[in-house]
């Protein structure tokens, strides 16, 4: 099954190579993963489907817990959220469809992008399962091309967000070193 | 007092302050300015034949005394020979921190010359690793690095340093404190869970302790023997435990899993209550997992939040350090003993009178023979010039578990041995890293003839540094534990596994300027090894033993741990005609 996963993680050299790594590591299929900057820079966010057993669900955020760099995992399957994703449609229409067309993408919510005589570029947004209905609809006018961003998600109640604090060094303390 | 130094010299300076004594490595191109500072400081270097070696030298000492291991290798290949030795602590949760050099940042990316990508290479090899570009990072990095190898779960973490770094110059700042706020270490245990756990101890019919690695490296032996003279439960060591309680006490009923003791085996397919402290219920103990310990509910404690639940869903989930969490257990059943119920007082009695007559009925095969030497034999003789007092450091195979069976340990961290990777080649280097950690200790390098042929080289670093390292090589001229599969369940179709030619122990001792040499008379062993001990320098006794001679108990791949297999196969008798 599809699991929801939202990182919270330190935006460090090296930091998206631990997450991929660790998925592929453990056997986890990834589905589709976005990350970008948070309003803090010194952080990211990332949302991340995997396919995953369903018993394995739990084992996945616990490992996402021990990489350095995550302040947070959090399994969002379960949890009130909202997830969103965007697709980028070019369909090639001939001049007869072309009104359906848009009619479609209306009821879709889309955006005419780009329009030519080949057809429309078309941009949607929604739910990752919305978004395959209207690919199936494209479909059906002609040749398609499409592009995924993936999917974006965010809880829709707040988690605490638990971070450890700085640890004394035990070379911070000696005024000089052992030898 | 002015501070401007090189980062070489900062490097220096981070590994002093951490309390480092000693560095096992090996120079190259990038690391030489590391390597021309080390040149006059007091921090020993000690120059191995083979970066690998270096790495299981580091964890030799750690595994030694608890203290991080420290290893040194330069860019690309010095690099890559570490990661066996790297995923090897990551297995076994041993703390070594490895430096590596790296190419100078502007050549990173451009295919330079012993140019690998180690951080990319090393991050499934690592609990973590740094690659530092910049000399301001460096004392942060490793400062962090050391604290990320011994806390909470220890492991290994590398420090990859460009060389440009090293042969900067910048102003020293002691670094203070270190800030990873998303590196979370829970060592208290969830209070009400520790008393659901103790609760559960005290009304268990047929209770059984279960511990391994963790109790080492929470150094929490003394509370895990309060626990068993508190509860009087019997207890089983598993292959990374050993130690953790001496193997004369009664409670001990040895070691679990594929080659376990019969007794262990069945105690844990029969009991009522696991305590599972410090383990992971890995595949070789655990045997098919469906059917591990079916009547028992689980108390596991684990600081690693992952490995509760990872294999088995315990009952009462504890994530803490073992040795805190184990105090807290044992100081509720010191002040909330009840007098048990007469039917529990019998359950117990039963479980150990059970429990006796498992071990009398099935005590480890240790045969002797008149005519040849037989490795269980060997085992015993080193047990009892051990006493239970020395380290002994093992290799991977055959040699390795009748050494886990056989060989007493009256305290932790004598028993070094491969247990998660299994890597051959571990157990000399090993051998190194502990003699240096515990000068005042009798080590044993206790390999195979396979193993020891891969760590060869590093009799010459045994020999330049005059470590008085007993080597004793079980040669039975095989890979043994490949042919026992082969003989097992390949129709004995041996494939591969012959060693047919192993040098003269004597002459390559000899070669090195040390004593050597190889017997097969049974009559020899206890001389030879006595003379071994007894030598104040180095020593390699090669014995050669019963060619032929498999581990039992052995529980095949994929059946329960109580389908254990006890002995050879007996020839099918043929039906008379």
């Amino acid at each position: 099954m599809l699991q929801i996963i939202s990182l919270l993680l330190e935006n460090k050299p090296g930091a998206l190579m631990r997450v991929t790594g660790l998925l592929s590591q453990r056997g986890y299929n990834i589905e589709s993963l976005t990350v970008a900057r948070t309003l803090d820079p010194a952080l990211s966010r990332m949302t991340i489907v995997v396919d995953v057993e369903a018993v394995k669900r739990q084992q996945v955020i616990k490992q996402m817990n021990k990489l350095i760099n995550v302040l947070q995992a959090t399994d969002l399957t379960e949890l009130p959220a909202v997830v969103r994703e965007m697709v980028l449609v070019r369909v090639r229409t001939v001049q007869e469809t072309r009104t359906a067309v848009l009619k479609e993408a209306e009821i879709f919510g889309g955006r005419v992008v780009d329009s030519s005589t080949e057809g429309f570029a078309i941009e949607v947004t929604g739910a990752p399962e919305k978004l395959n209905e209207f690919i199936d609809v494209m479909r059906s006018y002609g040749e398609i091309e499409v592009t995924r961003s993936g999917a974006l998600a965010i809880a829709l109640e707040a988690k605490k967000l638990r971070l450890q604090p700085p640890v004394p060094t035990r070379a911070g303390k000696l005024e000089e070193p052992v030898y | 007092m002015s501070n401007l130094m090189s980062g070489a010299q900062m490097l220096l300076e981070c590994l002093a302050r951490e309390g480092v004594d000693c560095i096992f490595g090996y120079p190259g191109g990038v690391t030489l300015p590391f390597y021309d500072v080390l040149y006059e400081h007091p921090i020993r270097h000690v120059l191995v034949r083979h970066e690998e070696n270096a790495a299981f030298a580091a964890e030799g000492y750690a595994r030694a005394t608890g203290k991080v291991g420290v290893c040194c290798a330069t860019s690309g290949p010095g690099a890559t020979n570490l990661t066996t030795g790297l995923v090897d602590a990551m297995m076994d949760s041993i703390p070594i921190v490895a430096i590596t050099g790296q190419v100078p940042t502007k050549l990173i990316g451009s295919d330079a010359f012993q140019e690998a990508d180690t951080f990319g290479i090393t991050r499934s090899c690592t609990k973590h690793n740094y690659l530092v570009k910049r000399l301001e990072d460096l004392p942060q990095a490793v400062h962090e690095a050391f604290y990320v190898a011994a806390s909470g779960r220890p492991g290994p973490v590398l420090v990859d340093i460009t060389k440009d770094v090293l042969q900067g110059q910048g102003h020293y700042q002691p670094v203070t404190s270190v800030h990873l706020p998303g590196y979370k270490v829970f060592t208290e245990g969830h209070t009400g869970q520790i008393r659901r756990a103790a609760q559960m101890v005290e009304e268990a019919e047929r209770p059984l302790v279960y511990a391994g690695g963790g109790i080492i490296a929470a150094g929490a032996a003394a509370e895990l023997n309060e626990l068993i003279e508190c509860t009087d439960a019997p207890a089983v060591i598993t292959l990374m435990g050993l130690g953790a309680m001496p193997s004369q006490h009664p409670n001990f009923i040895s070691m679990p899993g594929m080659h376990g003791s019969f007794a262990a085996n069945q105690a844990l397919s029969n009991c009522d209550l696991l305590i599972a402290l410090g383990v992971r219920f890995d595949d070789r103990v655990t045997g098919r997992l469906a059917a591990f310990a079916p009547h028992a509910k689980v108390v596991h404690v684990d600081i690693d939040p992952a490995e509760i639940g990872k294999n088995r869903a315990p009952d009462v989930p504890i994530v803490g350090d073992v040795k805190r969490v184990l105090a807290k257990i044992n100081k509720l059943l010191v002040e909330e003993k009840a007098p048990a119920s007469e039917k529990r007082s019998a359950a117990r009695r039963a479980w150990w009178q059970q429990i006796r007559a498992w071990k009398a009925e099935h005590p480890f095969p240790a045969p002797v023979s008149d005519t040849e030497i037989k490795p269980q034999h060997l085992m015993a003789e080193i047990d009892r010039l051990s006493g239970g007092n020395a380290i002994v450091s093992s290799d991977v195979g055959q040699h390795q578990m009748w050494a886990a069976q056989l060989i007493r340990f009256n305290e932790p961290r004598l028993w070094l041995s491969s247990g998660g990777l299994g890597s051959m080649g571990f157990g000399l280097p090993a051998a190194i890293g502990a003699q240096f950690a515990r000068p005042d200790k009798l080590v044993f390098a206790l390999v195979g003839d396979g193993g020891f042929q891969m760590s060869i080289p590093e009799l010459g670093t045994i020999a330049s540094n005059g470590l008085p390292i007993k080597i004793v090589v079980m040669n039975n001229g095989y890979l043994g534990m490949v042919r026992q599969w082969q003989t097992l369940f390949y129709n004995n179709r041996l494939s591969a596994v012959e060693l047919d030619c192993f040098p003269d122990a004597a002459k390559l001792a000899g070669a090195y300027g040390f004593k050597g040499r190889t017997i097969d008379k049974p009559w020899d062993l206890a001389p030879a090894l006595e003379e071994a001990v007894n030598e104040p320098g180095p020593y390699l006794l090669n014995v050669k033993v019963t060619p032929f001679e498999s581990v039992y108990p052995m529980v095949p791949a994929g059946a329960a741990i109580n389908e254990m297999v006890l002995g050879p196969p007996q020839p099918v008798p043929v039906p008379a005609t």
